[in-house]
């Protein structure tokens, strides 16, 4: 069933029609086969894997991964050998969005379905693949962009990234960050793209259904999943899951979804809202943020606060 | 020169203890080199290190393919690296190990790193840190000076117990 | 002072000596402990530098374009991709005739993702007009980053400096590192063509036909004068410090019947298998290549060559043995070993010198036994 006034908010913008090409009244089960084989080279307690574990079963076989260079790359796996069950297409660091843009185009044109994710870190994506995310989506790419935030660069040792939060220590924050973390969810919605979500690999279901709904829409599409990092936020390796949820019940990281602008905060975040956990709870098991300041804890709670007002006020908006 | 292989497994410090085991080499007045072998970062994975001391300028980087002695900061990375290969005859075998263990053709030693780590609650991120209290065994097995152990200890750490989990392990080391 | 150091670390000690206002760097597998240690000593305090830590290594060289043109002193690192991302502005800093200093730490290239040591990235540097030098020991690494800030900064250079170590085998190995206090040995920064708001003047605007070259020859007419500067300062590091370099580094030359050329660790291991070929009666000298870029007249007269080039110019040729060609008419023997960190020892390299064929190439790896 195709709503008469989405494509007519798509055909103010360009040729491209955006079409929600079928409504979802429930979202499939989660599906058993996995995609991810053994023998990756993830770490222990990863939340890269958790996280893709289930983009690539809402996705399915019809799939290609456009992947950066990023803790992903590695957790492939060394060749000969790859530890997923889909297609990788391997690709520069700066560049993974504009390789999505150019497969998808060819796969479109040959007149195939096939899934095109570019799967990348905060680094592929707030900082130095920023240019080609923004060109991808300006141009109406229909794409899926999945960026799974561990909050620094991973891959090469935990640098400090656009990601990484005000406060946090980094190998090159040895001090902690005294500059914010970057909105990527706010320039992607000045896109304005047809779905954007946030979601966190501590809710997999959450992502699972998240994921499967961006696959409905053509046109660029954006996922933002936070995915706590033992070894880069320092904490013992079995508590990512529980890192996640601390996140959300504190505020720090909401959960919400925006449908053709129009935006919808998740239950776990509406709770937050109603009754957070004190920041602290969320920061205190971290190694990063050990001897932070208590003047910029009390920033990060200011900020979290405004954040969570003008989300509420946007939502009760739309 | 003397060459020594290092096995452990990412974030258990194997690097540092190269680090450390050619600086108390360098304090001894030898010349030492320490390198690790592994590619992008990722904690638990076998890691190799590899340390080279001799009385002049050491003008080798490739791997060590040959080495006098090999230590096992983790056991269970024996179950997926063969840690005895290329050892040469006569060679010797340090374990973390609270219990003996034979390696048939070498000599081998045996000390409960991790829980002299344990006794000395020196954790981090839930591993327990190793690379302090081998230099102490080493230092027993005569590889560098005590001295030259605790003053490379003292170099790298500020935390103090860093030198007692060494000196326990120089204790307990059974030759 | 003695210590004992990573590559890496000595790099970040070397200019931390030299107190650059601006460093403008991003992280890249393996240099990336030179800028965590830059930012440890910038957050300590131990350096009074602005650490700018960009988005991107393209960002990086345009952000040290920048400062340096106000006439301060720079510097960045990088690796493989990160160099080949900031490969347009490379050519840029060059032609903009400003004197930054870069620490490369050779990596391979992708596809596939391969982080171990290969020169290949910095050679393809070789047309920027950048000054190259290539160091084998942590205490090089540290003496040539300090003299580069002086060759780059000289009134008769005043082009940028790129140090070279290789990948993993100099990066992260830990050796002794005796280090120093520069004193005067670098002098204060001074660029001549510094931006001036007294004295407007417009750069690199729109240049025609008829000038163009004329910029281009003045680049060229300073890398060659800088032969001359590079040859005082180190002769003059000599005098003050005790250590002397070159611009090849020669082991057993003399004498020798057959020579290998190599650069970086394989140029000092090297060193090792001619010891091995001379218990066997073969005459054999090493001649390790420190400075690629201005290129020094080789002292190869009358011997063989066995040119061992871990980078390739596909269609052509090992990149070593095609410039060593170029300029002598003695018979060479390019061996390509090391790529992508390809394991080469010293009991390779004196295999390559016993079974030399001379006029020929040969893949170590490829081709079953030389």
């Amino acid at each position: 069933m195709i709503n008469n006034d989405r494509s007519l908010i798509a055909t103010e913008r360009s040729l491209i029609v955006h079409h929600h090409l079928q409504e979802l009244d429930t979202i499939p089960e989660i599906p058993k086969e996995e995609f991810i084989l053994k023998c990756t080279s993830a770490c222990a307690g990863c939340s890269d894997s958790l996280a893709l574990r289930y983009v690539l079963k809402a996705a399915g076989p019809d799939t290609v991964l456009v992947v950066p260079a990023c803790c992903t790359s590695v957790i492939q796996g060394i060749y000969p050998n790859t530890a997923f069950n889909v297609p990788v297409y391997n690709i520069a660091f700066a560049s993974a969005a504009a390789c999505a843009s150019g497969m998808s185009n060819a796969f479109r044109a040959a007149g195939k379905k096939t899934n095109v994710i570019a799967y990348a870190g905060d680094g592929g994506t707030l900082d130095i693949g920023i240019q080609a995310m923004s060109g991808a989506f300006e141009r109406g790419t229909d794409f899926l962009y999945i960026c799974y935030d561990n909050e620094a660069y991973g891959n090469t040792g935990m640098q400090r990234s656009g990601g990484t939060p005000l406060g946090a220590r980094t190998t090159t924050t040895p001090s902690g960050k005294t500059d914010n973390k970057k909105d990527i969810d706010a320039i992607i919605a000045a896109h304005d793209p047809p779905y954007q979500a946030t979601a966190c690999a501590a809710y997999p279901q959450d992502l699972f259904k998240k994921v499967t709904k961006a696959l409905t829409f053509r046109g660029p599409t954006f996922i933002h999943i936070l995915a706590p990092c033992p070894p880069g936020w320092r904490y013992s390796t079995e508590k990512s899951v529980e890192m996640g949820k601390l996140a959300v019940k504190s505020g720090m990281w909401v959960l919400y979804e925006r449908e053709y602008g129009k935006l919808t905060i998740g239950a776990q975040s509406k709770a937050a809202i109603k009754k957070p956990i004190p920041l602290e709870e969320y920061l205190a098991p971290q190694g990063r943020f050990k001897g932070i300041d208590p003047k910029t804890v009390e920033i990060l709670k200011q900020r979290i606060a405004k954040n969570l007002a003008k989300l509420t006020a946007e939502e009760a908006a739309s | 020169m003397f060459e020594i292989r290092i096995h452990s497994r990412g974030g258990q410090g194997g690097v540092t203890a190269a680090r450390l085991l050619a600086l108390a080499a360098m304090h001894d007045g030898k010349y030492a080199t320490a390198a690790p072998f592994y590619g992008a970062e990722r904690r638990g994975a076998p890691i190799v290190s590899f340390v080279r001391i001799d009385d002049k300028p050491i003008r080798i980087y490739s791997q060590i393919k040959k080495p006098d002695m090999v230590v096992v900061l983790d056991a269970s990375v024996m179950d997926v690296v063969d840690v005895l290969h290329g050892l040469k005859t006569g060679g010797r075998v340090l374990v973390n190990s609270a219990n003996p263990r034979k390696f048939t053709g070498f000599t081998s030693g045996h000390v409960d790193l991790t829980g002299i780590a344990l006794k000395e609650n020196l954790v981090v991120s839930g591993s327990p840190i190793l690379n302090t209290p081998v230099i102490g065994a080493l230092a027993k097995m005569g590889i560098v000076s005590v001295d030259s152990a605790k003053t490379a200890i003292r170099e790298m750490f500020t935390d103090e117990r860093n030198v007692k989990a060494a000196e326990a392990a120089y204790q307990e080391m059974s030759a | 002072m003695k210590k004992i150091s990573t590559g890496n670390k000595a790099v970040a000690e070397a200019v931390k000596q030299v107190v650059p206002a601006v460093v403008a760097a991003y992280p890249i597998t393996p240099q990336t402990e030179i800028v965590e240690q830059i930012a440890e000593f910038v957050s300590s305090g131990d350096l009074k530098s602005r650490y700018i830590a960009v988005e991107s290594e393209h960002s990086a060289m345009a952000a040290c374009i920048g400062a340096s043109v106000t006439g301060i002193r720079t510097f960045t690192a990088t690796s493989s991709h990160g160099l080949l991302y900031m490969h347009e502005m490379t050519n840029w800093a060059a032609g903009a005739r400003l004197p930054i200093v870069m620490a490369n730490v050779n990596r391979s290239l992708g596809p596939g993702w391969n982080i171990w040591a290969e020169h290949t990235d910095a050679l393809q540097e070789r047309d920027t007009g950048w000054l190259q030098v290539y160091v084998s020991t942590v205490q090089e690494a540290y003496d040539a980053t300090i003299m580069a800030f002086r060759i780059a900064e000289h009134n008769d250079v005043l082009l940028p400096v790129m140090v070279n170590l290789d990948g993993f085998l100099l990066s992260h190995l830990m050796q002794p590192l005796d280090t120093i206090e520069v004193g005067d040995f670098v002098p204060p920064c001074h660029l001549p063509h510094a931006i001036d708001v007294k004295n407007p003047k417009g750069y690199g605007g729109l240049t025609g036909p008829d000038q163009q070259f004329r910029f281009r020859w003045d680049m060229e007419r300073s890398i060659r004068d800088s032969a001359k500067v590079i040859k005082e300062t180190e002769k003059e590091f000599a005098k003050r410090f005790g250590r002397t370099y070159g611009f090849t580094d020669d082991y057993q030359c003399a004498d020798a019947d057959v020579i290998i050329v190599a650069m970086g660790t394989l140029g000092k291991e090297a060193e090792v298998a001619v010891d091995l070929l001379r218990k066997e009666g073969i005459k054999a000298g090493s001649m390790r290549l420190r400075w690629l870029r201005p290129f020094p007249k080789l002292d190869l007269k009358g011997k063989q060559v066995v040119v061992i080039d871990r980078d390739y110019s596909f269609g052509r040729g090992g990149i070593l043995a095609i410039e060593i060609m170029a300029q002598t008419k003695e018979e060479v023997f390019s061996v390509i070993a090391g790529l992508g960190g390809q394991e080469i020892t010293y009991e390779d390299v004196a295999d390559f010198v016993r079974n030399r064929r001379m006029g020929e190439e040969f893949w170590f790896g490829v081709t079953n036994n030389v």
